[in-house]
């Protein structure tokens, strides 16, 4: 007889330790497949994570490609922690994109310091907007918030594609599905010449210490964290859970925004049909892998990162396939997973003939 | 304590960047749009890559990559680590070629279906397709019943509505009654919505189903209406037996095995290359058999003059669609006309999306 039970003496220091020790089961169980496939796995897991960041083009590509996928994740854990599932923060990215993307355009040969503020700004209002509707049909229509906000990807996703097709089209570009290249001034500055990381990253980490500050010392974090463990507490304090929601899936709607807005003015400089490879469906795993908080969440979304560089580099030294990658995401969501599985209950191993009922 | 980690992983990371070897050997790098066994574009790119290979030389690629951000980190990469030479085979990564260009004048760089070369180290390729759009066309004309060929379309760019422009007027010459129905997919590879316009186009009455996508969708779609069908990018003969009766073959090998050792040699050259049936970059899959031998016959001769240069694709007189001239009776098209492409000729239905 195995019998399963809840644990109750949970420490907090295990519960922060387990992504580690995820992540170290990771490197075991890629050792073994590369060891497998025919390599030596010191070597291929050193092309894999280490090769990557060897150098200070590798570690400012690492900060670009962190970056969306940290903003997403900040935003993610606010609905996540309350309970709320918004799967569609790759839409609400691509429709900040559409409509940061849009205002760069309207500025098109404008020069001016404020317009990048403003693309910026709009940007993180179009992705807000996309997040209201699924918030708003679950709390006034009862609707799964899952389904809308997924469903919501593919709406945008079109939207891109028939502006960028059509209207938006660069008329110069032999009707290829692209737009203009935005002017500088519609541009990410720059932080060293020779690099492509921008002060995007600048928003990311303000984003994140406002994100602290909301959830650890403020009261809406608070409803948060209360909403999140138990609805029923929640409605019993008095908590207007409607209003939460909706905060909630704006906020997680601007993050989203923020970051389409900081790839189209960052490394990609114009609005085509593959602005994102899915950073909004990565950021969820960046967002469980970092424990739904702040600072996790940096260190997370650095770890996915360095999982699509490694299989880029991957890819180049060793002729594995592209999907490697995606593998090792697999892995360490599989290993954190299974390790909370076994942090919540505890396995007991029973004698086979006792029967305790 | 936080000072002396960050000590240990400058060390850490000084170290390996010493122990990072960059050999002087010659290396060619490809970068690809989709997987290797899309059984169409990046396919026949992997093919000519494995001819490069053939040869003794060193070759790297790396598939899937995004046309978005993520280009320009792998071009770069492949630069840094010693290739000497790389081809970016698809038209999004026209930007992170010529940005990455600019930063390693003396590595070499090739890049698919674009149009700009802003550094001396940039060449630019392309086939010309549209000829065998031609030949398909002359075989649509003559086998269709209905008198309806369907069409599944990418994207308006040029090179999608020359190869629409080139079929109809091959069609139109041999059976003046064609119509030329278009369905716009606005993707290159989606088996789902490539079969889905498929069977649009055969419950509208098309019996003749051709593709400018590059899953074998569409194909074995057709091969289950009972229709004919045409492959695309490379021979997917094998994927409807009985349907196909040839495919547009892209031959890249002979391309990347001379410019590859033209590099090696260090004769490579800045160039614009745009090469069709007679240099081999268009090559057509065996025809089948089922359209009858003086078909294939005649086909066979057509393919010869437009090798040759006997016949062009596109000979005046050809009208746009409300019956305006575009090319005068009795010249060719020229090649700028041809690339800037960007109206239907007379016959084909609908409009061009905008």
């Amino acid at each position: 007889m195995i019998k399963i039970e809840k644990r109750n003496d949970l420490s907090r220091s295990i519960y922060f330790l387990t992504p580690i020790l995820a992540i170290f089961l990771t490197l075991i169980g890629g050792g073994i497949i590369f060891y497998i496939l025919g390599f030596n796995p010191i070597e291929a897991l050193k092309f894999f994570f280490i090769t990557p960041i060897s150098d200070l083009y590798g570690l400012s590509e690492l900060l670009v490609k962190a970056t969306p996928l940290c903003l997403i994740a900040i935003g993610l854990s606010f609905c996540f922690k309350s309970n709320n599932w918004n799967i569609g923060a790759e839409g609400q990215l691509i429709f900040g994109g559409i409509v940061g993307g849009g205002v760069a355009l309207l500025f098109y040969n404008h020069d001016g310091f404020y317009i990048l503020p403003i693309i910026i700004l709009s940007g993180a209002i179009g992705g807000m907007l996309f997040a209201m509707i699924p918030a708003i049909l679950k709390t006034y229509f009862n609707t799964n918030e899952i389904l809308v906000s997924l469903m919501l990807v593919y709406v945008a996703k079109l939207l891109l594609d028939y502006l960028v097709v059509g209207p938006w089209s660069n008329p110069e570009g032999f009707n290829f599905p692209e737009t203009r290249q935005f002017s500088e001034s519609a541009r990410m500055p720059i932080l060293f010449d020779g690099l492509r990381i921008h002060a995007g990253i600048f928003i990311t980490l303000i984003t994140v210490f406002l994100s602290w500050l909301i959830l650890y010392k403020t009261y809406l974090g608070f409803q948060i964290k209360v909403s999140g463990l138990s609805l029923k507490t929640a409605k019993y304090a008095g908590f207007k859970g409607k209003t939460m929601i909706i905060i909630v899936f704006m906020i997680s709607g601007a993050c989203a925004g923020l970051a389409g807005v900081g790839e189209i003015t960052g490394p990609i400089g114009q609005l085509h049909r593959n602005i994102s490879p899915d950073y909004g469906f990565t950021a969820i795993i960046v967002a469980f892998l970092g424990r739904l908080n702040p600072v996790g969440i940096i260190f997370a979304s650095l770890i996915v990162a360095l999982t699509y560089l490694g299989a880029e580099t991957a890819q180049i030294f060793l002729q594995v396939p592209k999907y490697t990658g995606q593998v090792f995401q697999g892995m360490i969501l599989f290993f954190l997973l299974g390790s909370d599985y076994l942090l919540f209950f505890k396995i007991k191993f029973l004698g086979l003939k006792k029967n305790e009922h | 304590m936080y000072k002396l980690f960050l000590r240990c992983l400058i060390s850490v990371l000084f170290l390996l960047g010493f122990s990072l070897n960059v050999n002087a050997e010659f290396k060619v790098g490809f970068v690809y749009v989709g997987p290797t066994g899309d059984h169409g574009w990046t396919y026949q790119h992997h093919e000519g890559r494995n001819a490069v290979e053939a040869l003794g030389i060193k070759t790297t690629y790396v598939e899937s990559v995004p046309e978005g951000a993520d280009a320009e980190r792998v071009i770069r990469q492949l630069a840094q680590s010693g290739h000497d030479l790389i081809f970016t085979t698809s038209f999004g990564y026209m930007d992170p070629t010529n940005k990455v260009a600019k930063d390693f004048p003396n590595v070499k760089f090739e890049h698919a279906t674009g149009y700009k070369r802003e550094h001396s180290n940039v060449s630019t390729y392309s086939a010309r397709f549209y000829e065998g759009r031609t030949l398909l066309g002359h075989m649509a004309g003559k086998m269709t019943k209905t008198n309806t060929i369907g069409y599944i379309a990418s994207f308006p760019i040029p090179e999608v509505i020359r190869g629409i422009n080139a079929m109809t007027l091959a069609a139109q010459k041999v059976n003046p009654d064609i119509k030329t129905k278009i369905v716009w997919v606005f993707t290159w590879y989606d088996p789902g919505k490539e079969s889905e316009a498929a069977q649009a186009l055969i419950d509208q009455g098309a019996d003749i189903i051709m593709q400018h996508t590059d899953s074998t969708a569409p194909v074995q779609v057709a091969e289950k209406a009972g229709v004919w069908s045409f492959g695309q990018a490379s021979d997917m003969q094998r994927f409807a037996p009985k349907s196909i009766l040839t495919s547009i073959i892209d031959d890249w090998a002979p391309y990347y095995v001379e410019r590859s050792i033209a590099a090696r040699d260090g004769t490579w050259k800045q160039q614009d290359t745009w090469h069709g049936l007679k240099e081999g970059m268009v090559a057509m899959a065996p025809y089948n058999s089922a359209m009858g031998s003086d078909l294939v016959k005649e086909v066979e001769q057509l393919q010869k003059d437009l090798a040759s240069g006997k016949s062009h694709s596109f000979t005046g007189p050809i009208y746009d669609q409300k019956g305006n001239i575009l090319v005068a009776e009795g010249s060719v098209a020229d090649d700028g006309m041809l690339a800037g492409m960007n109206v239907y000729v007379k016959g084909v239905e609908g409009d061009i999306p905008q």
